[in-house]
């Protein structure tokens, strides 16, 4: 499936992740996922959450830089081994990966796995064509 | 004129005026015999390089009456200037300067295409501001009608504009700005009929000149000068819309390095100094303008032979030494602009293991957002790279978030200097 992630800026200094959580608990706004890329200066957090375009209206309008990236996620049983699958059909197929994370889906069992890919739809074709999903 | 007989006329107007101001403005006086100077010494103009400089800081200190060169009897006007810091500049006109302040405000007219069938419409501040006086007065001097609105009033302003067909529009690029926008959300850009708008008086901007051309439909060129010189129309642009073409037959431009004082050839960046060869009252010999520019005596192909001005790039006041480089707070803001970033940044000079380091942060705008580290680090290794191209020297860039940066009072704060050298 894709999803879309919330990308957001967030400066390297004491309390501006803090401030930003405590924005989306404000808001009511369930957060599902979160990984941080860090640079020296910044970082680049990626969250996926129950309402993305409730949620990047809301920063918006607080000027906080967001940007909004559909990604594909796909579901995989929780138990070892279950990602070589998918990985080796990428690999196998040239597709590169910008990046990854994953998380424990709230169906029993399950892990959800954000991949971030140039083109969503051949790619989880692929995906779904090798039977990994 | 050719360059020959410009040069000419310059030495012998420039003999005459150093004579004039040495017998009757002891502040002058003072000045050139603590350098050793006498006017036996300078017999044409490449003798002025002999001559002291003046400042603002001379301004301040002779202030009223210190450098008047005319009796007041023989004064009829006053202008005056406002200044960001210290005394308000106040300088004095006989009806000769007028005349003449009018006349290279009537060739900045004629160069734009105004002849006496234009209508000009003045949105300057008209009195103790030179911009509307001097306007005006080249507007009459061309034929052109004149509208002598003054600054403000929006509603009204486009109201005559576009009931008494104005063709010419004299005001601020930002008001001229303004005006751009308030006549497209009234409707009433279409009853417009503007062909030229002579904009001065504040730094702008070629992006600022596309948009108002595109908005007014006219062409847009820039005009140079100051209270002390006179006012407006010290240098105008041509049709080639490429540089502001000197008045020099009144005003003998050189570009110095603002440390050294060394004269700099054409070309060269630099400090801005005039010596004004034609005033009675308020002569300014080797005035300081502390603006930097360029000089370019290339022949323009519209024909003038004077020489032309680039537009001011700086303060010589705002001028940071950087590992020995001059840079400019404005060259750092023109990079971002030409960029598409936003004019929200901060320079901070410090000086890590005797080297001096320079870090530019920028407010990052928000369509830059990108969920990788790497498009944003791509951004900021383009800027890092016109930055270099721009000052020579490399700067460290980075993008922080919006409002991140200090304002003190609405402004942010531009530059910290933190090296601890005196």
């Amino acid at each position: 499936m894709i999803l879309n992630q919330i990308s957001v800026f967030l400066e390297n200094k004491a309390g501006k992740l803090s401030e930003f959580i405590r924005l989306l608990a404000d808001n009511q706004i369930d957060l599902q996922a979160l990984s941080i890329a860090e640079s020296q200066d910044y970082g680049i957090l990626r969250i996926i959450v129950d309402r993305p375009e409730a949620t990047a209206a809301l920063l918006r309008e607080r000027e906080w830089p967001c940007s909004v990236t559909p990604v594909l996620a796909v579901l995989v049983p929780d138990s070892p081994g279950s990602l070589t699958h998918i990985f080796s059909v990428l690999a196998d197929h040239g597709v590169s990966l910008a990046y990854s994370y994953a998380f424990l889906s709230r169906t029993a069992g399950q892990a959800c796995v954000v991949l971030r890919v140039d083109d969503n739809a051949s790619a989880e074709a692929l995906l779904r064509d090798a039977g990994a999903i | 004129m050719p360059r020959e007989e410009l040069r000419a006329l310059q030495s012998e107007r420039l003999v005459r005026q150093v004579r004039r101001v040495y017998d009757s403005v002891p502040y002058y006086r003072d000045k050139m015999n603590a350098k050793g100077v006498t006017p036996d010494d300078v017999r044409g103009i490449e003798d002025l390089p002999k001559l002291p400089f003046l400042s603002k800081s001379d301004l301040r200190d002779a202030y009223p009456y210190g450098l008047l060169a005319r009796p007041l009897s023989e004064c009829v006007r006053i202008q005056s200037t406002s200044g960001t810091t210290g005394r308000r500049v106040v300088a004095f006109y006989t009806q000769h300067d007028i005349d003449l302040w009018e006349d290279c405000c009537a060739r900045a007219i004629v160069a734009v295409g105004g002849t006496k069938d234009d209508v000009c419409q003045v949105c300057y501040g008209y009195g103790l501001f030179t911009g509307g006086p001097g306007l005006n007065g080249g507007s009459h001097k061309v034929g052109c009608l004149t509208l002598p609105m003054s600054s403000g009033n929006t509603e009204r302003q486009l109201m005559f504009m576009t009931d008494l067909g104005a063709t010419i529009l004299c005001c601020t690029p930002s008001y001229a700005a303004y005006l751009a926008e308030s006549a497209i959300e009234t409707g009433m850009r279409d009853k417009i009929h503007l062909k030229a708008g002579i904009f001065g008086a504040e730094a702008w901007t070629e992006e600022m000149r596309r948009d108002i051309q595109d908005k007014l439909g006219l062409k847009a060129y820039d005009i140079y000068g100051l209270t002390e010189l006179s006012g407006p129309g010290v240098a105008f642009e041509c049709s080639e819309q490429r540089g502001m073409h000197i008045n020099e037959d009144h005003f003998i431009a050189e570009v110095i390095d603002p440390v050294t004082e060394e004269v700099l050839p054409y070309g060269q960046k630099g400090e801005l100094v005039f010596t004004a060869i034609t005033k009675e009252a308020f002569p300014m010999i080797r005035y300081r303008t502390r603006d930097i520019c360029v000089l370019n005596a290339e022949p323009c192909s519209c024909g003038r032979t004077h020489i032309r001005m680039s537009k001011p790039m700086g303060r010589s006041d705002d001028m940071l030494i950087i590992r020995g480089v001059n840079v400019f707070p404005s060259q750092i803001e023109t990079v971002l602009l030409n960029r598409g970033m936003p004019a929200n940044y901060q320079i901070t000079v410090d000086r890590v293991n005797n080297s001096d380091t320079l870090d530019v942060d920028v407010e990052i705008p928000p369509e830059l957002m990108s969920d990788t580290v790497n498009d944003i680090t791509r951004k900021e290794a383009e800027l890092v790279e016109a930055m270099r191209a721009m000052l020579g020297i490399t700067a460290r860039v980075h993008l922080v978030a919006p409002k991140s940066i200090a304002r003190s009072e609405g402004k942010a704060v531009r530059v910290i200097d933190k090296r601890k050298l005196y």
